[in-house]
């Protein structure tokens, strides 16, 4: 089977979660976060979230704890940079 | 062609004109361009029409080329029917915009002015710039005079939005943009009834969002809704495949315009006496039709010579080239360009379209009239002389291209 069943005849497509599939196969180092360090998750209250706020891709919940989506999370090590308190690293 | 003209419908008009008036009879909606050398006088006739309110379209003044094919490009992506033109160093400055075009699969219509690119700065005409997109997906046409300006303009948004490719229509500029010559102009009744309404394959939808053209990788992907999607190579042979069969549309159209307009454009070049020659020279643009002169000076001494007018470059028509130099001896290539290091670029796809064919033809090239310099039929008609003593010595080809030029 070849890709003429879509019928575009330029790259089309509809936004959507996983549209461009599954992005976080780019990633070579992950996101570990210590909860024991995390803002939020130690003092169990709508703190910080400098991670959610900075993530380009939008992976980071704002949750607490908070969650990060490995689907799409591409490893690119931003939240682990601007964690005040360096709770976050690439392993 | 039509060989007499209609006095009452038949105006003077200079090859700007008569493209500012194709693209008026098209009803274009959206025109952005940008002042050039010798394009200039086209979009202040456009801008003319769209302040005099014989044109309803939207004529945006853009900062750069580059922005107006922007402009066009974004017009058309969502239903609009868009015209730009442009020459030189306008087109070079579009490049980019030009391949977004095509891979958007655009049908973008483009009058390109030709005129000679610097450095050194150069205004007048040869045909290096839009030989030097030839890599952009788009079809290219020439015109040889101003009827066939104003005529191929009107067929070029059909063609375009039949097969979904932009189409660039080139005529020389001053030879034929600044030169007068009587021009038949249809009704606007007859163009309507010839060239429907534009349906984009895009769709603008605000409770159905699409993305086009967004990053497309190496490989198909699947999409949220579990069809398997064109990687980017898939799309690029979409286009080449479009590209190919794009020939036939073209004639199509061509015949039909004939069929509505009494001037039949059913073929991708112009055959003149070709037939029963045994050389023929081959040509691109006004420059075919100052080597039917130089052919017939031939005729006068006994030679059998026929001129083949290249109209469409790009397809490039090899089969049907092939087929038509099958009897010739002698093919004599007159390139108002050149690929440094090469040739002139019709003369390397002659060669290509006559490679495993019947054609056993000495075949020369000559690099002609380039920055301006004119072009006379008697030096074509020597050219042609000169190619003879190939017949005698069997040489089929010599490597580098001949100039006729003073060095």
């Amino acid at each position: 089977m070849g890709t003429r069943d879509c019928k575009h005849i330029c790259d089309e497509s509809s936004p959507a979660i996983g549209e461009a599939g599954k992005t976080g196969e780019w990633r070579s180092l992950m996101p570990v976060i210590n909860n024991s360090k995390c803002t939020p998750a130690r003092q169990k209250k709508q703190a910080c979230f400098i991670c959610w706020m900075y993530c380009p891709d939008a992976v980071i919940q704002k949750t607490i704890p908070i969650k990060i989506n490995m689907d799409y999370c591409k490893g690119c090590g931003i939240c682990s940079q601007v964690c005040p308190v360096q709770a976050i690293t690439m392993v | 062609m039509a060989k007499s003209i209609n006095r009452t419908t038949a105006r003077l008009l200079d090859g700007n004109q008569a493209a500012a008036e194709g693209a008026r009879l098209s009803r274009v909606q959206v025109i952005a361009a940008y002042p050039i050398t010798p394009q200039t006088p086209l979009t202040e006739e456009l801008s003319e029409f769209v302040e005099g309110g014989e044109l309803k379209a939207e004529y945006i003044a853009v900062e750069s080329e580059h922005s107006a094919m922007t402009v066009c490009t974004s017009a058309s992506l969502v239903g609009a029917r868009t015209f730009t033109a442009t020459s030189a160093h306008g087109l070079a400055y579009m490049h980019e915009m030009l391949h977004w075009a095509a891979g958007a699969r655009l049908p973008v219509v483009l009058a390109c002015v030709n005129r000679a690119i610097g450095a050194p700065w150069n205004i007048l005409n040869d045909q290096q710039d839009s030989i030097s997109q030839r890599d952009t997906g788009w079809i290219q046409i020439y015109a040889r005079n101003n009827q066939e300006i104003l005529d191929t303009l009107i067929q070029a948004y059909k063609i375009a939005e039949t097969v979904y490719i932009p189409v660039m229509v080139c005529f020389d500029g001053y030879v034929l943009s600044h030169t007068e010559m009587p021009v038949e102009i249809p009704s606007q009744e007859q163009v309507d009834k010839f060239l429907p309404h534009y349906k984009p394959h895009t769709t603008l939808d605000p409770a159905n969002p699409k993305n086009y053209n967004l990053v497309t990788l190496a490989d198909p992907r699947v999409n949220a809704d579990g069809v398997l999607c064109h990687g980017y190579m898939e799309l690029r042979y979409l286009l080449q495949e479009a590209l190919q069969n794009s020939e036939k549309t073209i004639m199509r159209v061509g015949a039909d315009f004939g069929k509505s307009f009494g001037r039949d454009y059913g073929n991708v070049f112009w055959q003149d006496g070709v037939e029963d020659a045994d050389i023929v020279i081959v040509a691109m643009g006004s420059l075919a039709m100052e080597a039917t002169v130089a052919a017939s000076m031939l005729r006068e001494d006994g030679k059998k010579v026929g001129v083949l007018g290249l109209r469409v470059f790009r397809p490039f028509p090899k089969a049907a080239i092939a087929r038509a130099l099958e009897k010739a001896q002698v093919v004599a290539v007159f390139d108002k360009n050149i690929s440094y290091g090469s040739e002139g670029a019709t003369c390397s796809e002659i060669k290509a379209a006559l490679y495993g064919s019947k054609t056993k033809a000495a075949i020369r090239n000559f690099i002609v009239g380039l920055g301006g310099r004119d072009v006379k039929a008697r030096e074509l008609a020597d050219a042609v002389r000169n190619t003879l003593p190939a017949i005698e010595s069997g040489s089929l080809n010599i490597e580098n291209p001949e100039w006729i030029c003073y060095i």
